[in-house]
C-alpha cells in the first residue's frame, strides 16, 4: 500500500441541528480512487465539501501528506489549490471563454505568466479532446464539454488530489461516456481521486474501493469487488439491492 | 406559404386595420374637440405659441448644455460611489461590520428622502458653512445630493445583482484558491454588473431628469431658463420648449433601455 494522502479522523459536520457528518474516519492512500456510494442526502457532497475546505467541520480533524488541515485560521487558498473539485454543474464562469476559466486561478494564485500558461492549457484542451472548444463560452459547449473544461480548470492548478461530485448525473448517457473517458485517464496515472456518483456502472469499472455512506457516516468501506459481490452491512446490502429494482 | 403562416399573415393584418382604425379614431376626436374647449384659445396662446418657442429655444438650448454637462459628470461618480456602498454592503469579514452599518445607513437615509430635500439641505447648508470660494457654490453641493440621492439607488441595485450570482460560482472560484477578494473582483461582479445593466440605464434617464431640480438653488439650466423666459415673456411656452428638449433626450434612452432589457431576458430563457 502507498503512503497515505488524506486521512480524516472523527469529522463532524452540523448544519444547525441537522447533524450530516458523524464521524467519518476515512484514509485514502497516494494514487487511489475512491467511490462514495450512498442514498441522497448521506453527506457524500457535504464530506467532499469538507475535504476541499469550502465547509468548516466541527470537530475532527483532517491531514494532507500527515499535516492538519483543519485547524481554524490556516491559509485556505494554500490547501485549497492542492485538492481541486469539480461540482455537479454550474461549473464554469460564463462570462469567460473556456481558456480563460482554465487561466484565471493559475495567473492570480500562482502568479504565473499568461505566456507560461496558454501552452500548458493548450496540451490539456488537446488531450481531452477539446482544442477547437478553446475559445467558446459555457452556453455554447455541450454539458459533457463544460464538465470537462471544469476538470481541465481544475488540473491547471496542478492539484495532488481531485474530488469529483457526481459531475455527470446532469449529464445524458451519450455524454457520460467523454467523462467517464477523462476519468480513467486520470486514474492511470496515478492521480488519488474521490468520486462521489450515483453511477454504480461507474464505481464498478474504475474504484479501487468503495465507501458506503448512510445518515452521514461511513457504514461499510471495502475493495470495490468485495462491496459489490458480498457487502457485509445489512444497510449496504438493503441500498445495493434498492438500486437492482429501480 | 403553409396554413399556419397564412393563418398569421390574416391575423396581423387585422391587427394592424384594427389599431390603424382607434388611432385615427383618436387623434380625430382630439383634433375636433379640444379646441372646442371654452378656455383652448387662451391655453393655445400662452402654451403653444410658435413665436415665442422660436425665439427661446437657442438660449434653452444653450442651458440644456449645462444639464448635460451637470449629468456627464454626476453620473461617474454614482456609478463609483453606489459600487462602493454596494461592496460595503457585501462584505462579510466581522472586522468590518462597521462598514456594513455605515453601507446600510447611507442607503436608508438617501433612499428615504425626497430628491428635492436633500438638495436644499446640501446645496444651501453646506455653503452656509461659510467655506472659500469655489467651495461655497450651490452648484457643487446641489450636484453632490444628486450624486448622493442616486448612489444609494444604483448601490441597491448592484447588491441585487451581486447575490443574484449563484452560490456555486463562488464555490467554484474559492475551490480554485482564489482569494475572497479576487472572487468578488473576477466572478462575481462581472456577471453581476451586466445583468443590473438595463435597471442602470433606468437609473441614469431618472438622473438626468432630475438635474433639473438643481434649478431650485441656483445654476440656471434648462428649467430655470424656462422659468426666466416664462416671467420675461408672460407666457408658459418655454416650459413647452424644455419638455421638448427633454422628450428628444428621454424617449430615444427608455427605448434603448428597454431593447436591453428585452435582449437580456430572452438570452436567459
Ligand atoms: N449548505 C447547507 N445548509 C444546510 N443543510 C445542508 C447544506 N448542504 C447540505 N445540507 C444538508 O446536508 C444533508 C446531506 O447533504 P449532501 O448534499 O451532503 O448529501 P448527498 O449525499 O450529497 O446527497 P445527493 O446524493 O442528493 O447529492 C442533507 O440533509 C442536506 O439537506
Ligand atoms: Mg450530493
Amino acid at each position: 500500500m502507498n503512503e497515505v494522502k488524506l486521512r480524516l479522523e472523527g469529522v463532524s459536520k452540523s448544519f444547525g441541528k441537522n447533524q450530516v457528518l458523524n464521524g467519518i474516519d476515512l484514509d485514502i492512500a497516494e494514487g487511489e480512487m475512491v467511490c462514495l456510494i450512498g442514498a441522497s442526502g448521506s453527506g457524500k457532497s457535504t464530506l467532499l465539501r469538507c475535504m476541499n475546505c469550502l465547509e468548516p467541520i466541527d470537530d475532527g480533524y483532517i491531514y494532507l501528506d500527515g499535516k492538519d488541515i483543519s485547524e481554524p485560521g490556516l491559509d485556505l487558498s494554500d490547501i485549497r489549490r492542492r485538492i481541486g473539485i469539480v461540482f455537479q454543474s454550474f461549473n464554469l464562469f460564463p462570462h469567460m471563454n473556456a481558456l480563460e476559466n482554465v487561466l484565471l486561478a493559475p495567473r492570480r494564485v500562482l502568479g504565473k505568466s499568461r505566456e507560461e500558461l496558454v501552452p500548458q492549457a493548450e496540451e490539456l484542451f488537446t488531450r481531452f479532446g477539446l482544442k477547437e472548444h478553446m475559445h467558446k463560452y459555457a452556453d455554447q459547449l455541450s454539458g459533457g464539454q463544460q464538465q470537462r473544461v471544469a476538470v481541465i480548470r481544475a488540473l491547471a492548478m496542478r492539484p495532488e488530489i481531485m474530488l469529483f461530485d457526481e459531475i455527470t448525473s446532469a449529464l445524458d448517457p451519450v455524454l457520460v461516456h467523454e467523462v467517464l473517458d477523462v476519468l480513467r485517464a486520470l486514474r492511470d496515472e496515478g492521480m488519488t481521486m474521490i468520486l462521489a456518483t450515483h453511477e454504480m456502472n461507474f464505481a464498478k469499472e474504475l474504484a479501487d474501493r468503495i465507501c458506503f455512506m448512510d445518515g452521514g457516516q461511513i457504514v461499510e468501506s471495502g475493495k470495490t469487488a468485495q462491496i459489490f459481490s458480498k457487502p457485509k452491512d445489512e444497510r449496504t446490502r438493503t441500498f445495493l439491492k434498492s438500486l437492482l429494482v429501480s | 406559404m403553409n396554413r399556419r403562416a397564412q393563418y398569421e399573415a390574416r391575423q396581423k393584418r387585422r391587427a394592424l386595420i384594427i389599431a390603424s382604425a382607434s388611432t385615427v379614431f383618436i387623434v380625430l376626436a382630439l383634433v375636433v374637440l379640444v379646441p372646442l374647449a371654452p378656455g383652448w384659445v387662451a391655453v393655445q396662446k400662452s402654451f403653444f405659441s410658435w413665436d415665442i418657442f422660436v425665439r427661446s429655444l437657442p438660449k434653452m438650448l444653450d442651458a440644456f448644455t449645462l444639464n448635460i454637462a451637470i449629468f456627464l459628470w454626476s453620473a461617474p461618480l454614482v456609478a463609483f460611489v453606489g459600487l462602493l456602498i454596494a461592496l460595503a454592503r457585501s462584505v462579510t469579514a466581522p472586522a468590518l461590520f462597521p462598514l456594513r452599518v455605515f453601507g446600510a445607513g447611507f442607503v436608508d437615509i438617501f433612499r428615504g428622502l425626497p430628491v428635492v430635500l436633500v438638495i436644499y439641505l446640501i446645496g444651501f447648508g453646506i455653503p452656509g458653512l461659510g467655506l472659500p470660494r469655489p467651495w461655497n457654490s450651490p452648484y457643487i453641493w446641489g450636484t453632490v445630493a444628486l450624486v448622493l440621492t442616486y448612489s444609494a439607488y444604483v448601490a441597491e441595485i448592484l447588491r441585487s445583482g451581486i447575490e443574484s450570482v449563484h452560490q456555486s460560482q463562488r464555490s467554484a472560484a474559492l475551490s480554485l484558491g482564489l482569494s475572497e477578494r479576487d472572487v468578488m473582483r473576477y466572478i462575481v461582479l462581472p456577471q453581476a454588473i451586466r445583468r443590473v445593466v438595463p435597471a442602470n440605464m433606468n437609473m441614469l434617464i431618472a438622473l438626468q431628469k432630475d438635474v433639473a431640480l438643481l434649478s431650485f438653488i441656483g445654476p440656471v439650466e434648462v428649467l430655470r431658463q424656462a422659468g426666466i423666459y416664462k416671467s420675461l415673456f408672460a407666457n408658459f411656452t418655454p416650459y413647452v420648449v424644455a419638455a421638448v428638449i427633454f422628450l428628444t433626450f428621454t424617449i430615444p434612452a427608455t427605448r434603448y433601455a428597454d431593447y436591453l432589457m428585452n435582449k437580456q431576458r430572452n438570452e436567459r430563457s
